[in-house]
């Protein structure tokens, strides 16, 4: 097998699209290191952090997720407070989505965008108070999301901004049992889960005050639970008693690919608009003016030019990978390469989505993927997959 | 972790029994430990003539795909047809059912360089 080690092949790196930060960053590590290598699990770099890959299994922590309930460390994520009298005028000038009509405790999912349309991030904002609020970032981000907010912040009056990444750890609890799992994680007179897309704070019984947030990256029920760093142990065992199963960012990436939920830096880039994303329902042009508009409303106005796809294998075969050549049937040109892919565990098939030029997007379309030289049958299909 | 007595390992995590000019090979049960949840397993052509450390086979996890490298140079002579057909043979038999392909060789001598059972465990652990 290639190299001497095992536990260095292929790992994380590739399905991240980050190596180069990798390289350049040292590796973090989340509280919950010492508990993952506890439980066995393989560990990697993922966006700057030492993360667990995998438990017990990719498949067997998947299937998990889709009819129990697992726990994800989700400590690398970032969190921003944006507070002030001018904090939702200003966030709409930056993000796609409209702040203005959330109510309080309410959030939703939104981009920010640079002046070519590209995309940052991809990010949840919640309103956690008529002028505060709480953004939920990717790790690999944090610092450029913060080095932009600091910049379009410049000379604004009626704004704070307050980066707590490293004051928080986080863990998302998915799955059909979460509502179970958090009654017995919180005790008696815990309090209930707040509602889809919303953000509660709770005093809990070991006096930490909680962030819960109904949301997650699985296409499951379920809530991410952010805490004080020194707490995280106890809430992680607290998951795992009530019988969540230990999951890493190799069942976190099947989840969400099932559910053709994008991952930045894999998906999502500088490079790429929402709209080419698909993800046009998040923007909200008739909102008034934000960082990017005029790029999408002109991409509006002329249509696009490729759109990010969902691709399924219609044969047997190996699994679609990242990077890999999307062509046109009977061995024709190569028109793309796939962002993200994978065998599905749900479907046991390979599955993955790429960015088709205009005329190839539409479901049903034949195409061929191209792996170590031989060519694999595959087509268009509705997103989600599963 | 099983590691057979009568087995040669690669550094790479193959094994290789060798029954007179025909070399047997898989991968470890450390191998199949580690990358989990075998989904795919390409095999050589047979009748392919191949050199000692070539790229021959590809198994591949949910997360990665891994080369397996021909211990020994020769030609391919058989193919485990079995594990193109169910992968997960390599994760619950890797040393029986779930071996990949045999090579016919004229050169065993590639094999001294490789562990032996004792100094494969001490390796891996």
């Amino acid at each position: 097998m290639t190299g001497g080690k095992i536990d260095k092949i292929g790992w994380g790196v590739e399905s991240a699209g980050m190596g180069s930060d990798i390289e350049k960053c040292e590796v973090k590590q989340t509280p919950l290191a010492a508990r993952h290598v506890a439980l066995g699990a393989k560990m990697a770099a993922f966006a700057g952090w030492e993360m667990p890959i995998q438990y017990a299994g990719i498949m067997a922590e998947h299937l998990a997720v889709r009819s129990e309930a697992g726990v994800f460390d989700i400590s690398h994520m970032g969190q921003i407070w944006v507070r002030g009298e001018a904090a939702a005028q200003w966030l709409n000038g930056l993000l796609t989505n409209d702040v203005a009509i959330l109510e309080v405790a309410q959030g939703q999912y939104t981009l920010m965008l640079n002046e070519k349309g590209g995309v940052i991030d991809d990010l949840i904002i919640y309103r956690s108070g008529e002028n505060e609020f709480f953004l939920v970032v990717n790790a690999s981000c944090i610092e450029l999301d913060w080095a932009w907010l600091q910049k379009q912040a410049t000379d604004v009056e009626g704004i704070e901004l307050e980066n707590e990444s490293d004051e928080y750890a986080g863990l998302a609890i998915q799955g059909p049992r979460a509502v179970e799992v958090w009654a017995a994680m919180a005790g008696e007179g815990g309090g209930a889960l707040p509602a889809r897309n919303h953000i509660v704070r709770v005093p809990a019984h070991n006096g930490d005050d909680l962030i819960l947030c109904r949301t997650g990256y699985t296409g499951e029920d379920g809530f991410e639970l952010f805490c004080p760093a020194a707490s995280a142990q106890f809430w992680w065992d607290a998951a795992l008693a009530a019988g969540c199963a230990p999951c890493g960012l190799g069942a976190r990436d099947t989840l969400r690919l099932e559910k053709g939920y994008p991952l930045n830096g894999s998906d999502l880039d500088q490079q790429h608009t929402p709209l080419e994303a698909g993800l046009g329902f998040f923007v909200k042009m008739d909102k008034g003016d934000f960082v990017g508009r005029e790029v999408l409303l002109e991409q509006k106005e002329k249509g696009l030019l490729r759109r990010l796809c969902a691709i399924r294998m219609v044969v047997k075969g190996p699994p679609p990978r990242p990077h890999y050549a999307v062509c046109v049937t009977d061995g024709g040109e190569q028109i793309a390469e796939l962002s993200s892919g994978g065998l599905s565990p749900s479907l046991k098939q390979g599955i993955g989505m790429a960015y088709l030029p205009k005329g190839y997007g539409k479901v049903g379309t034949e195409l061929e993927i191209d792996v170590r030289g031989k060519r694999y049958a595959a087509e268009v299909v509705k997103k989600p997959f599963v | 972790m099983n590691i057979p007595d009568q087995l040669k390992y690669a550094e790479s995590h193959e094994w290789t029994e060798l029954d007179g000019e025909v070399a047997k090979v898989g991968i470890s049960d450390h191998a199949q430990a580690e990358l989990t949840d075998v989904v795919y397993v390409e095999l050589p052509e047979i009748g392919n003539v191949v050199e000692a450390g070539d790229p021959v086979a590809v198994v591949e996890s949910v997360k990665a795909a891994s080369d397996i490298f021909a211990p020994v140079g020769g030609e391919i002579v058989e193919v485990n047809d079995a594990v193109q057909d169910d992968p997960s043979l390599v994760n619950t038999d890797p040393y029986g059912a779930g071996w990949l392909f045999k090579i016919k060789t004229e050169d065993a001598s590639p094999l001294e360089a490789l562990f032996d059972a004792d100094a494969y465990g001490a390796h891996i652990s």
